[in-house]
């Protein structure tokens, strides 16, 4: 018996989520009184999750699975499963993560459990805590079959370090075929993700025009943070639709999520309830997003986003 | 072509969120039904086929007699015919057995969905289905074309797109981007009208044993109140997001 962690590889590299999956894999390990193992595919730093308490790693060199296909890459994750005797398997919310644990749990049998949120409340019956209804409320879910599949939402129980002398071992598992086929694949380089980041900078039509995205972009630079923006500002074309944060958009989970001229709709609010902390500046202070902001500034995005990037700077420069 | 669209019925995005009987129910009460929003941008371009290029499209949805008005609304922005399997959706998993089921009887090309439904959000019925299937399945789909038996299918992924071929059979889980909000469908009176006279079929369940079951709903806790910053103030806002909230 041993909790499967999933840990993705981008490029052979990890990403934070891959360590926090870890770390809320080791600890459900403790509860059920068992092991941890974690398999990656193509990992060029597999001991790293060690520092995040990964017992034992598989990893999976293989050049044919440079491309993700979520049907072959589930299929080496049972085999996993079934060689490590796993009884509950975590994955994290990456695109690629919530594209392949369903096939993940048919291919085993197994309840899921998506958009987890804490550790089990108990692990007989196996009772875990989850978003529901679009970030307003949480339910209580009990898995009842003998293996367990958990989806763990982004940012939820965060990275815990626990150093472990772990083992290293290749796993060689056998690759199904697949008529699904991958042609190409586009990818922004360069930039922070909404997936990835943790911090977001977000503008709304109260910006008025996409010429005037600069300061947007200016903000995030000096904090390192993505880019986001209202669905109102995608529908009219400011800004790609990659980046409209909402309830039919991206859902945001960031440590710090800023919005800018941006009044609140329930739908946008839906899609970045599960930020930590949020910041509205906005002109008008009967915006519904000051009820569900912790910081706010009642103000012209104009004046107070420039100040804001100048202070931000002097800010960075104090405390680098 | 033959498509099959799954349907959700959802609380609409406005409602209340509430609990009942000891917090263990969700609260219907005055709240408002609608199509899942993402099964409305899989609606819309099955409807698009069916106009473009020749198709008839069945909907469906897993549920109790509540969710026939949903069900009407699809064939009044255009489906041909609806099915409703007749037992209430508590599980992802025991859903998808059904919607196979629904599948192998109707023999269907191309089976759209919508990527997660907006009330329990557990974006796993389309893999699920496909999987049991063992039918070509591409989730976050924000681009489909078809070409005969074969089809073009662009996904999102983090911080990019994949661009994906497959033969049908095939399952979509689509999201914005399948086609524009600006581009969804309202029923419009003929609409409505025909709708009444559609086939809408009550198959009954083949009773699979669920996976998971709900315990117990809790409501987000009570946020405190927003501080607000003067605006001539920035400074204010650095420090409480350095030494309070800790973010930066």
């Amino acid at each position: 018996m041993s909790v499967l962690v999933f840990a993705e590889t981008s490029e052979g590299k990890f990403k934070k989520s891959n360590f926090e999956a870890t770390s809320y894999g080791k600890k459900v390990a403790e509860q059920l009184g068992t092991n941890i193992v974690v398999l990656t595919i193509n990992s060029s730093e597999p001991t790293q999750l060690y520092k995040y308490g990964a017992e034992k790693v598989l990893n999976v060199l293989n050049d044919n699975l440079k491309t993700f296909n979520a049907k072959v890459y589930a299929d080496v994750i049972k085999q996993a499963a079934e060689k490590e005797s796993a009884q509950v398997i975590i994955v994290d919310s990456s695109a690629n993560g919530l594209y392949l644990a369903p096939i993940v749990a048919v291919d085993l049998n197994a309840g899921y459990a998506s958009n987890v949120v804490a550790l089990p409340s108990s692990v007989s019956p196996f009772t875990i805590k989850r978003k529901t209804f679009s970030n307003k409320a949480f339910n209580n879910t009990q898995i009842t079959t003998e293996i367990k599949v958990i989806g763990l939402a982004k940012n939820s129980y965060g990275l815990h370090e626990n150093e472990v002398s772990g083992t290293l071992e290749e796993f060689s598992p056998s690759l199904i075929e697949s008529t699904l086929i991958s042609q190409s694949v586009e990818q922004t380089t360069g930039k922070v993700t909404i997936a990835d980041a943790d911090i977001v900078v977000s503008g709304g039509r109260g910006l008025k025009g996409p010429e005037n995205w600069g300061i947007i972009e200016d903000l995030a630079a000096v904090l390192g943070a993505a880019t986001a923006c209202s669905k109102p500002v995608s529908d009219l074309g400011w800004r790609p639709h990659s980046e409209h944060v909402g309830q039919t958009g991206k859902p945001v989970a960031a440590n710090l999520y800023i919005a800018i001229g941006i009044s609140g709709a329930i739908q946008h609010l839906a899609g970045v309830n599960s930020s930590k902390v949020k910041v509205v500046i906005n002109t008008d202070p009967e915006a519904p997003f000051f009820k569900a902001a912790d910081y706010g500034i009642v103000g012209d995005a104009f004046e107070v986003v420039p100040k804001l990037i100048e202070k931000l700077k002097e800010f960075k420069a104090n405390n680098a | 072509m033959k498509i099959l669209v799954c349907i959700s019925h959802v609380p609409d995005t406005t409602s209340k969120i509430n609990f009942t009987e000891n917090d263990s129910k969700f609260d219907t009460n005055g709240v408002q039904f609608v199509i899942n929003p993402f099964d409305e941008f899989a609606l819309t371009r099955a409807m698009w086929f069916k106009e473009k290029q020749g198709a008839t499209v069945t909907v469906v949805n897993v549920g109790t007699i509540t969710s026939e008005p949903t069900l009407r609304k699809a064939l009044a922005i255009g489906a041909d015919n609806a099915i409703r399997v007749n037992t209430e959706a508590t599980d992802g998993f025991a859903v998808a057995k059904e919607l196979a089921e629904v599948v192998k009887n109707g023999g269907y090309d191309l089976i759209l969905a919508g990527r997660e439904s907006i009330d329990y959000n557990g974006e796993m019925v389309p893999g699920m289905l496909a999987t049991i299937l063992d039918y070509n399945f591409v989730n976050a789909c924000i681009q489909l074309d078809i070409d005969g038996d074969k089809a073009t299918v662009s996904r999102e992924i983090d911080g990019g797109k994949e661009v994906l071929t497959s033969n049908l059979p095939l399952i979509i889980a689509g999201q914005k981007g399948l086609v524009e909000e600006k581009d969804l469908r309202i029923p419009n009176m003929r609409g409505i009208m025909m709708a009444r006279k559609k086939p809408l079929t009550v198959v009954e369940p083949i009773n699979s044993t669920p996976a998971t079951s709900i315990v117990s709903f809790e409501k987000q806790a009570a946020k405190s109140a927003c501080k607000i910053v003067d605006a001539d103030n920035v400074e204010e806002l650095i420090s409480l997001l350095h030494n309070e909230a800790k973010v930066i």
